[in-house]
């Protein structure tokens, strides 16, 4: 067989409802509808909402990737659906949709993991994975590195948050400091006008037994909670702070941490080359950081464009085109949701 | 004429296709956790027993709830799904109402577990919705309608308060088919009767501008 498989992904693991459709490596259609906004009001993706969001946008957002790509479900080789890690309501609503296409045109259906298809979605831009890569998916949800040799049969992970992701700390910090939901950008937009280097904030895990136990993990309560001291005693002094020097020395203070282990880490285990992944990537200085750094260690650095670096439905059919490819076993049609999914899991049963 | 029917509202996941004459396949899951795992595999087996495929169906129908939501979803994106691809006439219609359809005839009232110490319930009159579905505490529900019979799990679950008549505890696809092949279903939008909002409080006051 010469052509590659074309297959239709689901994506519905938290606010952000995808489909995709891709031939092999070649993206056809991305189509995402976003619960964002309705998530604004509580500061934060609230799960019910979301579940109730996708469950409106499902059909929706199926007929606009049809209607981008000429292709409809009926056409494809395989089906894939997100499986986990996720919010269990809103996985469910992704999984039972991508089972009831699975039985009404009697296709192949895999469960695939989520955070592999932030790194698999990487081969619509730049090719296939030919040699060790490493993976850092910074999100609202996740923070995680990991290390892979096989994008479908050896991906393991080398770290991740001991507590909060990092953009859940942006939104934590960003209302602090009185600005919206989410965090991340508007954070972005404030630091460029402030000093990184105004206020030392903490670096989670980078000393003496914490980089004995939790060498490639990280923590970011600390750092919010410096924060959020921070502005408190400020405030207590009746100074009034400068919300971009705190956002800038906030935000260097995560893009530091968060690049220089990902680059220990490919010292480390030999990686030449490294990938982000994650809403976080479009962070203007974790870029700035990554490129600079990586550069300095030789590692060849691969970011994809945003609207692939966050939560979408082609990152999903990228991983399982190449679970097709690989001519591996679809998953049952009683496959269950696995909220806390390992991501040396790539395929459910 | 083909009908899929399914209702996913309760533990009970209940699949069934019917010809318009009658019944021609069933199958049933039992697990208040497991709804995205089971009612797939219900739907493959209801359809081998009738010996028809997807591609023979002309009808969709689904209990559309209430009932807990995270079930309730498995069964409504399924037929959402199933309608929007296929192209199969969708029928959503109220889960109480299919229960409804088992109870008989005269004033009843049906009610379903609603979790948190109350019922989801309706009132019917000779199998007709006349009020409801809504949400409440059983012992409201029998202060405002004292010794009106109550069919369904939610009377069993708080028989101590209602006036529980046993027989049908939960809902058939059988008896939602059957409602929507002899046109008597009172029908409703293809989407969940949820009747509680989201558990979220809406962030107060950012610190500062």
């Amino acid at each position: 067989m010469t052509s590659e498989p074309l297959v239709l992904g689901i994506e519905s693991s938290c606010d952000e409802t995808g489909v995709g459709i891709v031939r092999g490596t070649e993206l056809l259609s991305n189509a995402v509808s976003s619960s964002m906004e309705e998530h604004v009001r509580f500061g934060g993706v609230v799960p019910e909402v979301a579940s109730r969001a996708h469950l409106e946008a499902m059909v929706p957002t199926l007929e606009q990737a049809y209607r981008d790509s000429g292709v409809h479900v009926k056409d494809v080789d395989a089906i894939a659906v997100t499986c986990g890690p996720g919010l269990t309501g809103a996985l469910l609503v992704g999984v039972a949709a991508a089972k009831a296409l699975a039985l009404a045109y009697d296709k192949p259906l895999y469960g695939v993991n989520h955070l592999v298809g932030h790194v698999a979605v990487d081969q619509l831009e730049h090719g296939r994975y030919d040699e060790r890569t490493a993976a850092l998916l910074v999100s609202g949800g996740h923070t995680s590195l990991l290390l892979v040799d096989d994008i479908v049969t050896d991906v393991q992970l080398l770290g991740e948050t001991i507590d909060d992701a990092a953009g859940e700390a942006f939104d934590k910090v960003a209302r602090v400091l009185g600005l919206p939901y989410p965090g991340g950008p508007h954070i972005d937009r404030a630091a460029r006008e402030g000093d990184p280097k105004a206020i030392s904030f903490p670096r989670g895990l980078t000393t003496g037994r914490d980089m004995e136990k939790h060498r490639f993990d990280f923590s970011f309560s600390g750092l919010k909670s410096a924060v959020v001291r921070h502005v408190q005693h400020e405030e207590r002094m009746g100074r009034s702070f400068a919300v971009a020097d705190v956002a800038a020395s906030f935000q260097d203070a995560v893009c530091d941490v968060l690049t220089a282990k990902t680059i220990d880490a490919c010292v480390e285990h030999g990686v030449k080359r490294l990938v982000l992944g994650g809403g976080v990537a479009a962070n203007r200085r974790l870029r700035e950081y990554a490129e600079e750094r990586a550069k300095k260690a030789g590692v060849e650095l691969r970011v994809p464009p945003p609207v692939l670096c966050t939560d979408n439905g082609a990152m999903i059919a990228a991983l399982g085109s190449e679970v097709v490819r690989r001519g591996l076993e679809p998953s049952r049609l009683d496959l269950a949701v696995d909220s806390s999914m390992p991501v040396n899991q790539v395929l459910a049963a | 004429m083909l009908i899929l029917a399914l209702d996913t509202a309760t533990p009970a996941i209940t699949v069934a296709v019917h010809d318009g004459e009658r019944v021609v396949g069933e199958a049933r899951g039992e697990g208040a956790m497991a709804h995205g795992e089971l009612l797939a595999p219900a739907i493959r087996d209801a359809l081998a027993q009738a010996g028809a495929t997807m591609d023979d169906l002309t009808d969709v129908a689904v209990g559309v709830g209430p009932g807990p939501f995270t079930g309730l979803r498995v069964g409504v994106v399924t037929a959402l799904t199933l309608s929007g691809s296929l192209g199969l006439a969708p029928h959503g219609v109220c889960t109480l109402d299919v229960l409804a359809a088992e109870a008989g005839d005269g004033e009843l009232l049906v009610a379903t577990d609603a979790r948190r110490k109350e019922v989801y319930w309706a009132r019917y009159v000779d199998g007709r919705r006349v009020e409801g579905p809504e949400v409440s505490k059983p012992a409201d529900l029998a202060a405002r309608f004292p010794g009106l019979p109550v069919h369904g799990r939610g009377g069993r679950l708080y028989a101590d308060v209602l006036a529980h008549v046993p027989g049908v505890d939960d809902p058939s696809a059988a008896a939602l088919a059957g409602l929507v092949a002899r046109g008597e279903a009172q029908e409703l939008p293809l989407e969940p009767l949820y009747l509680r909002r989201p558990d979220a409080t809406p962030q107060v006051s950012t610190k500062r501008a």
